[in-house]
C-alpha cells in the first residue's frame, strides 16, 4: 500500500485514495467547494490546493484529484499554500459577494480585503449541479454551454429539458444559491423542487436560477410568473409582493 | 503521379519507388517549382501556377511544372524556382502571373531573368541519408543572385524537421521516398527491437516540440510499459498561436515525414492506432494530410502487415472544432471522445490512462517529423546541435517587426540575437529593437538586455517566457507593453474553457485590470494586485493554459516595469498607443493648410480654413490616426 506524508505524518492508504480523502482521514481540515463524496472529483474550484510532490520537486495540485502514491510528501498549510488560497478567496468574494458560504470561508481563511470590484455572479461553476444530474439522478438534463468568462450552467438551449424531473437535486448540492431558494419561509432547509413554497421563492429573489423548469411553485404562480414560454432570454415579470404571508396567488 | 501505385513491402519496392521519385524530383528536362503553401496560395501562387501551365502547354515546352511546400521565405512569396537540369536551382520572390509567363519564355533563350532572382540555390543537405546534392554557382547562367548559404536568412539555420519543405512535391510519395522517406520505418520495422528505437529516442534528448518540452523518449517509455491494449499515438496538429503556423507549413509541405513518425513511434510503443488531430483552419493541410494517409494505404505502408513485418497501424484525422484550449492533450482526447474541450486533472496522464481510457502518446507535429532522422542517424547524431538539456533543432516562426518575416529551423542554442538580427534582419529602418514574445500568447516578452540568451527550454522560462510551440513575435519601440499584455490577457481570457475558477474568473480580472490602467484609471496598487493575481493564476490553474497565461504579463512587468509606472503615475503612455492617454495635435508652423486630413477624418474633428494652419478637437478626436497618413508635411503629432 501506497505510504504517503501529510504534514509530516507517515502514512499507508489504499491504492486510489485521494490526498482530499487521506487527510480527511487524518483530520486536517482542507476547504472545497466542488467535491462531494458521492460525485466524481472535478477539480475546478481550485480551493483544495496542497503543495504535493517527490522531493525535491513539488507545486501546488488540486487535492481532490490527487491520488496517493508512495513517497508522495504533502504540506496542506504551507504558506505557498496559505497565499493562494487567500488570494483565490478574494476572487471568490468578489466574484459572488452576496453567498454565505463564500464568506465564511473567506473569513475562515483570514481573508481582510477585497481590492477587486464585487461582481455579484449567482454562479461559480462548480458544476456540482451538472454532476449531480449526470452521476446520481442519472438525467443529464443541464450541463455547460460557451466557454471562458461566457460559461454558463443551462439546460439544452435553455429550453426545458425532456429528461428533467424536477427532483430539485440540482438546488439541494449547490453550494452558493442555498439562501437564495429558501424563498418565503427562510427557517427552512432545502425542499423538494420548490414545491412547498407558497408564494414562489422567485416573488422575492431577482434571477433566481433555478433549472426546474417549470418550477412548480412558478406553476402555481400561474401566468404572472413568465411572460409566455420560456424565451431565450427568459424575461421575468415580478408581481407586486403578496400582502399577506403563505397566501397563494 | 500514377494513379495506382505499386504496393511497398520489401526494400526493392521502396528503392524503387525512390528511382521513380528521384525522376521527378530532379528530371532530366527542365522544372518549374511554384511554392504552394497557404502562405504562397494567399498571396496568389494559385494564379501562378496556372499561368506557367497555360505558358508551358502553348509553347509545347517539355518542362514540369510541380507545385512544391514552403520553403519559409514568407516575405517573397509567391515564390517560383527554376530548376535546369544540372544547374543550381533559382529561386525568383513576389512574383505574378505575367512575370511568370516571361520567365518560361525567357528560358528557351537562355534568359534567365536574374533581376527577379532572390537566391541560388547550390545544393542541399539531405539529414536523413547524410548526403548532398551540390552544384556548383558557376553552372547557373545568371550572375549576381546570392547564395542561399550567402543570404543571412538562411546562412544559419538547419533544416532538419522542415527537410522537405520546399524541396519535394507535397503530394507525391515517391518523392518523398526519394529523399530517403520511409526506409527509417523499414529499418525500425525490420531491424530495431521496440525497446531499441525507445532507447535511441530518450538518447537523442528530444523534447516535446509542442511547448512543454517533456523528454519524448521517456514519455514513449511510459506507454510501452502499460499492459493495457489497444493502445494509441496522437499527432498534435492543433496550433492556435497567433503567428505562428510551423505545424501547418509541415502538415503541408511534408505530410509523410509526420505519418513515417507516427507510424515508428506507433511500432516502438505497441500501438495500433494513430490519430492526427488537426485544425479545421488548416483547410489546406487537413487535404494535404488525407491525400497522404490514402496514398500511403494504397501503398501499404500504412494499415495491415506494413513491409511483412506483422505490424498494423491505422491513421485517421480528427478536424478540431476551434478552441484553443484542445492543444492541451487532456482537453484534446475529451474533444477527441466528443465531449466538451475541457482539460482535466493529470494524473493521470495520458501515456497511463488516455484516448478511451488507454495509454495514449501524443506529440506534436514537429516532434512526430523529427523521429525518422532519428531512426535512420542515431540518437547520438541527433544529440550533436543544441545545448546541454535541449537537444536538435527547432522550427519557429519569425514575424512581427522584422525585415525578413520566416518560418525558420535553427539549432537549439542559437542566441536570440542572431535570430532577430541576422536571420530576421533586424529591425525596419527607422525603429528601435525593444522585445521579442517567444512561445505565443503563452509566452514572455525578452527585453533586448537579454537578446544573448541561447534559446533553450531552460533559458527561456528563466527570463519569464517559454519556448512554446514556437512562435516569435519581435517588436519595435512603437509598441506598448501595457496593450501587449493587454491583448494576450484578452485572447487567453476568451480562449479559456472556463472550467477551473482561477483560469476562468482570475484572467477576466487581470485583463480588466490591465485595461483599466491603459485608459488611464489605473493606480500603483493595481500593479502588486496584478502581480498577486498573476501569480495565483500561475500557481492554482488546472492545465498549461491557465499556469502559462499570466506570462506576457508578469514578464512585461518585470522587464519593463517603468512604462506600467508611466501609466498609472503620469497617466501616460511612452510608446503613444494608448489612445486614452494621448492627444493629436496639429503643429500650426508646419501645417500648410492643405485639408488632406480633414477628409480623411471621419470623425469631423479637424477644423481650420484652406491654407491656414488647421487645428483638432480634442471633444471629437477618436484618436485613429487616419490624418497622421495622409499628412504631407508631418504636421500632426502625437502627445
Amino acid at each position: 500500500m501506497p505510504k504517503v506524508k501529510i504534514n509530516g505524518i507517515q502514512i499507508e492508504f489504499e491504492p486510489g485514495v485521494t490526498v482530499l480523502e487521506a487527510a480527511r482521514f487524518l483530520g486536517i481540515p482542507i476547504p472545497t467547494l466542488c467535491h462531494d463524496d458521492g460525485l466524481k472529483p472535478y477539480g475546478a474550484c481550485r480551493l483544495c490546493m496542497v503543495e504535493a510532490g517527490f522531493p525535491p520537486r513539488h507545486r501546488l495540485q488540486s487535492a481532490c484529484t490527487l491520488p496517493v502514491e508512495e513517497g508522495l510528501v504533502v504540506q496542506t498549510h504551507s504558506a505557498r499554500v496559505e497565499r493562494a488560497r487567500r488570494l483565490l478567496l478574494e476572487l471568490y468574494v468578489a466574484t459572488c459577494p452576496q453567498s454565505k458560504t463564500i464568506q465564511d470561508l473567506a473569513s475562515r481563511y483570514g481573508v481582510r480585503q477585497v481590492r477587486l470590484e464585487p461582481a455579484f455572479r449567482d454562479c461559480i461553476q462548480c458544476g456540482k449541479c451538472v454532476r449531480m444530474c449526470a452521476e446520481q439522478m442519472m438525467a443529464g438534463a443541464i450541463g455547460f454551454a460557451h466557454r471562458g468568462a461566457r460559461r454558463e450552467v443551462m439546460s439544452p438551449f435553455h429550453s426545458q429539458s425532456e429528461v428533467c424531473r424536477q427532483c430539485g437535486a440540482c438546488l439541494y448540492i449547490c453550494p452558493v444559491c442555498e439562501l437564495r431558494c429558501q424563498g418565503a419561509r427562510p427557517e427552512t432547509t432545502l425542499c423538494s423542487g420548490c414545491i412547498n413554497f407558497s408564494p414562489a421563492c422567485l416573488n422575492y429573489h431577482d434571477q433566481a436560477m433555478c433549472f426546474l423548469e417549470p418550477c412548480v411553485a412558478c406553476e402555481l404562480a400561474g401566468p404572472l410568473r413568465l411572460a409566455g414560454p420560456l424565451s431565450k432570454d427568459r424575461v421575468w415579470h415580478k408581481p407586486e409582493p403578496p400582502k399577506e404571508h403563505g397566501e397563494l396567488l | 503521379m500514377s494513379a495506382a501505385p505499386p504496393r511497398i513491402v520489401t526494400l526493392t519496392d521502396l528503392r524503387r519507388a525512390a528511382t521513380r521519385g528521384r525522376r521527378t524530383l530532379l528530371p532530366k528536362q527542365p522544372k518549374i517549382l511554384v511554392g504552394m503553401g497557404t502562405c504562397g496560395l494567399a498571396t496568389g501562387a494559385e494564379e501562378v501556377y496556372e499561368a506557367l501551365l497555360d505558358e508551358v502547354q502553348r509553347r509545347k515546352l517539355n518542362y514540369g511544372v510541380t507545385p512544391t511546400g514552403c520553403i519559409g521565405w514568407c516575405g517573397q512569396e509567391p515564390l517560383v524556382d527554376l530548376q535546369l537540369p544540372g544547374q543550381p536551382r533559382i529561386t525568383y520572390g513576389r512574383m505574378d502571373a505575367r512575370h511568370a509567363r516571361e520567365l518560361v519564355r525567357g528560358v528557351p533563350h537562355g534568359d534567365l531573368k536574374p533581376k527577379w532572382a532572390v537566391g541560388l540555390l547550390t545544393g542541399y543537405e539531405n539529414p536523413l541519408t547524410g548526403r548532398r546534392l551540390r552544384y556548383s554557382p558557376q553552372r547557373a547562367r545568371v550572375d549576381g543572385v546570392p547564395r542561399y548559404e550567402d543570404l543571412p536568412l538562411f546562412r544559419s539555420q538547419v533544416r532538419w524537421a522542415a527537410r522537405n519543405c520546399g524541396v519535394i512535391n507535397p503530394a507525391s510519395l515517391d518523392e518523398y521516398i526519394a529523399r530517403g522517406g520511409y526506409f527509417g520505418l523499414h529499418k525500425a520495422l525490420s531491424a530495431s527491437a521496440p525497446a531499441g528505437i525507445i532507447a535511441e529516442v530518450a538518447s537523442s534528448g528530444l523534447r516535446g516540440r509542442g511547448g512543454a518540452g517533456f523528454p519524448t523518449g521517456k514519455k514513449w517509455e511510459t506507454v510501452a510499459r502499460q499492459a493495457a491494449t489497444p493502445k494509441y499515438v496522437i499527432c498534435n496538429a492543433d496550433e492556435g498561436d497567433p503567428g505562428a503556423y510551423m505545424n501547418r507549413t509541415l502538415l503541408e509541405s511534408d505530410p509523410h515525414s509526420v505519418l513515417e513518425g507516427m507510424c515508428i513511434g506507433a511500432h516502438a510503443m505497441g500501438a495500433t492506432e494513430g490519430i492526427v488531430y488537426v485544425r479545421e483552419e488548416y483547410p489546406l493541410a487537413v487535404t494535404r494530410m488525407r491525400e497522404a494517409i490514402a496514398q500511403a494505404e494504397a501503398a501499404g505502408l500504412l494499415g495491415a502487415n506494413i513491409f511483412s513485418s506483422g505490424f498494423n497501424l491505422r491513421i485517421r484525422i480528427t478536424k478540431g472544432a476551434g478552441a484553443f484550449v484542445c492543444g492541451e492533450e487532456t482537453a484534446l482526447i475529451a474533444s477527441l471522445e466528443g465531449r466538451e474541450g475541457e482539460p482535466c486533472q493529470r494524473p493521470p496522464f495520458p501515456a497511463e490512462r488516455g484516448f478511451c481510457g488507454k495509454p495514449t502518446c501524443i506529440n506534436n507535429v514537429e516532434t512526430w517529423a523529427d523521429i525518422p532522422l532519428i531512426v535512420m542517424r542515431g540518437g547520438e547524431w541527433y544529440a550533436q546541435l543544441g545545448t546541454n538539456s535541449s537537444k536538435g533543432t527547432k522550427t519557429f516562426c519569425l514575424v512581427g517587426a522584422v525585415k525578413n518575416t520566416a518560418m525558420i529551423e535553427v539549432p537549439l542554442g542559437t542566441t536570440l540575437r542572431k535570430v532577430v538580427e541576422e536571420i530576421g534582419g533586424g529591425v525596419p529602418e527607422g525603429r528601435r529593437f525593444k522585445a521579442i514574445q517567444t512561445g505565443g500568447p503563452s509566452g514572455g516578452c525578452v527585453p533586448e538586455a537579454l537578446l544573448d540568451m541561447e534559446v533553450d527550454y531552460e533559458s527561456l522560462t528563466s527570463a519569464g517566457a517559454i519556448m512554446g510551440s514556437g512562435g516569435m513575435i519581435v517588436m519595435d519601440d512603437s509598441t506598448c507593453m501595457v496593450d501587449i499584455a493587454k491583448y494576450f490577457l484578452g485572447f487567453l481570457a476568451d480562449e479559456s474553457c472556463g472550467k477551473c475558477f482561477s483560469c476562468r474568473e482570475g484572467l477576466r480580472r487581470l485583463h480588466e485590470i490591465v485595461s483599466r490602467i491603459t485608459e488611464g484609471h489605473g493606480s500603483e496598487q493595481d500593479i502588486a494586485l496584478l502581480e498577486d493575481l498573476a501569480w495565483m493564476v500561475r500557481e492554482t490553474s488546472l492545465c498549461g493554459l491557465g499556469q502559462t497565461a499570466p506570462n506576457p504579463l508578469l514578464s512585461t512587468i518585470r522587464h519593463f516595469r517603468d512604462e506600467y509606472l508611466a501609466h498609472v503615475r503620469e497617466k501616460r503612455c511612452p510608446a503613444k498607443v494608448c489612445r486614452q492617454l494621448i492627444a493629436y495635435r496639429i503643429e500650426p508652423t508646419l501645417c500648410n493648410g492643405c485639408g488632406a486630413c480633414v477628409k480623411a477624418c471621419t470623425s469631423v474633428a479637424i477644423l481650420g480654413e484652406k491654407k491656414s494652419p488647421h487645428r483638432i478637437d480634442d471633444a471629437h478626436c477618436i484618436k485613429c490616426g487616419a490624418c497622421l497618413e495622409v499628412c504631407q508635411p508631418n504636421a500632426i503629432l502625437v502627445e
